[in-house]
């Protein structure tokens, strides 16, 4: 099955106030030509999860600065100073989640999971208003699980039925936000035929991935 | 010796051949400079791998450490995404993790991820890092820079972790949090205890055993 469609081609999955799941690590990893496409016609009102938001001109730090979001859920804001702006004004409602349970929320909500405990955070803010359950004497908290509507994820290189590669340290949140969406969108940097993966080697299984569409940046960074 | 470079040095020889250890930023990214040649530490970055190196010339912009500078991984590294990133923090499969404080306390709070009003810069790893990591080691400069102790008796801003720290390596001195309070183990080459004492809010024992940090 040929997953290949053009960037434009998005257009009929996404929409204003969509809940999107974006890859990358202070946006190394980040599909930057869907965030283009995001920015370009100017959706609205996003609930975006990622890890961070990165820094005003790059990956998720784009749509903060361009107030294109109504609430993020990430586990760091540091670099980005508009974000901790628009949080005390008001403007952008910012849930921060400990890095470890964002990666499990997503894993739960993508793997038919009710929740993860985890001891990360008792003692903490993050406590609050959770339930804490004790196992065999140890408290956890109890984490809930985390999807998105839509996955805007990156990788190296796709097949045409969505096995993908992740170069280094790309790989951070795509893998598991591809398991946690209704629609996943991969970006690549190159497309290759099917069968021109090794099976070994694949690190998204295709059948996460609904469409791959070719990056417009660094078109080929050798894999 | 500055400081920065004494921190460093100090907890760098906390270290043995085969720890598996994860760096904070800023002061506990330069301990790296000090791991002894030939001992084999392998570095842990918790955007994604095991292997963390210095950067390169040219630099990969697909390989970068947990603060977004570039970096090199190892041979003998491996990479791998978000979940089994944090399963290692989480699991006990690191031997340390070495972070900032904005404050330390004597039951071994830690405060390190938010000022209330002022800086939220959210707490990334850092929450995970401490409960999970066979030791956790504060490494920081012992005062604010406006000489306000660090070291206090009970943390006043939001904590990162309940309980967690078991050492602090300052440019003064090394304590100790035991289930008695902190134990004052070492101090810095030349450093005085009343110097010590001056610059730290919270209450400590001294150990019987009490030396000058080996770092000459």
């Amino acid at each position: 099955m040929d997953k290949v469609i053009t960037i434009p081609q998005c257009e009929e999955h996404l929409s204003h106030g969509i809940t999107l799941a974006i890859g990358g690590f202070l946006a190394v990893g980040t599909p930057e030509s869907l965030i283009d496409y995001l920015v370009e016609k100017q959706f609205q009102n996003l609930t975006v999860i990622g890890n961070d938001t990165s820094f005003f001109d790059k990956g998720i730090g784009r749509l903060v600065a361009g107030r294109q979001v109504k609430k993020i859920i990430v586990s760091h804001i540091g670099t980005n100073p508009e974000t901790g702006k628009q949080m005390h004004s008001g403007e952008l409602q910012v849930e921060l989640v400990p890095q470890g349970t964002l990666a499990e929320r997503l894993r739960c909500g993508g793997s038919g999971l009710g929740g993860v405990l985890t001891p990360t955070g008792l003692g903490t803010v993050v406590a609050d208003n959770k339930r804490v359950i004790n196992v065999n004497g140890k408290d956890y908290l109890l984490e809930m699980p985390l999807r998105a509507k839509v996955a805007l994820i990156k990788a190296t290189v796709g097949d045409k039925s969505g096995n993908l590669i992740c170069r280094r340290s790309t790989r951070n949140f795509n893998p598991v936000m591809a398991m946690a969406a209704d629609i996943v969108i991969a970006e690549v940097d190159r497309i290759v035929e099917v069968g021109e993966i090794d099976v070994d080697q694949v690190m998204i299984p295709g059948i996460f991935v609904d469409y791959i569409c070719l990056s417009g940046r660094n078109a080929d960074s050798g894999c | 010796m500055d400081a920065k470079e004494i921190i460093a040095k100090r907890v760098a020889l906390e270290f043995k051949d085969g720890n598996v250890v994860n760096l904070g930023i800023g002061i506990p990214t330069v301990v790296a400079e000090y791991i002894p040649k030939g001992m084999a530490v392998l570095l842990h970055s918790e955007n994604g791998y095991i292997g963390l190196g210095p950067a390169l010339d040219p630099i990969d912009p697909d390989v970068v450490n947990a603060g977004a500078k570039p970096a090199s991984i190892l041979p003998g590294g491996a990479m791998f995404d978000s979940v089994m990133s944090f399963a290692i923090v989480r699991g006990g499969h690191l031997d340390f993790t070495v972070l900032g404080a904005l404050e330390v306390d004597q039951q071994g709070n830690l405060a390190n991820w938010m000022v209330p009003g002022k800086i939220v810069p959210g707490m990334g790893g850092a929450m995970d890092l401490v409960v999970g990591a066979k030791q956790v080691i504060v490494a920081m400069e012992h005062t604010a820079k406006d000489g306000a102790p660090k070291i206090v008796k009970e943390c006043t801003l939001p904590l990162t972790g309940k309980a967690v720290v078991k050492m602090i390596v300052t440019n003064l001195a090394v304590f100790q949090v035991t289930g008695q309070g902190l134990v004052l183990s070492e101090v810095a080459p030349g450093v005085a205890i009343d110097k010590v004492r001056a610059a730290t809010a919270a209450e400590f024992s001294i150990s019987p055993l009490l030396k000058e940090m080996d770092i000459a």
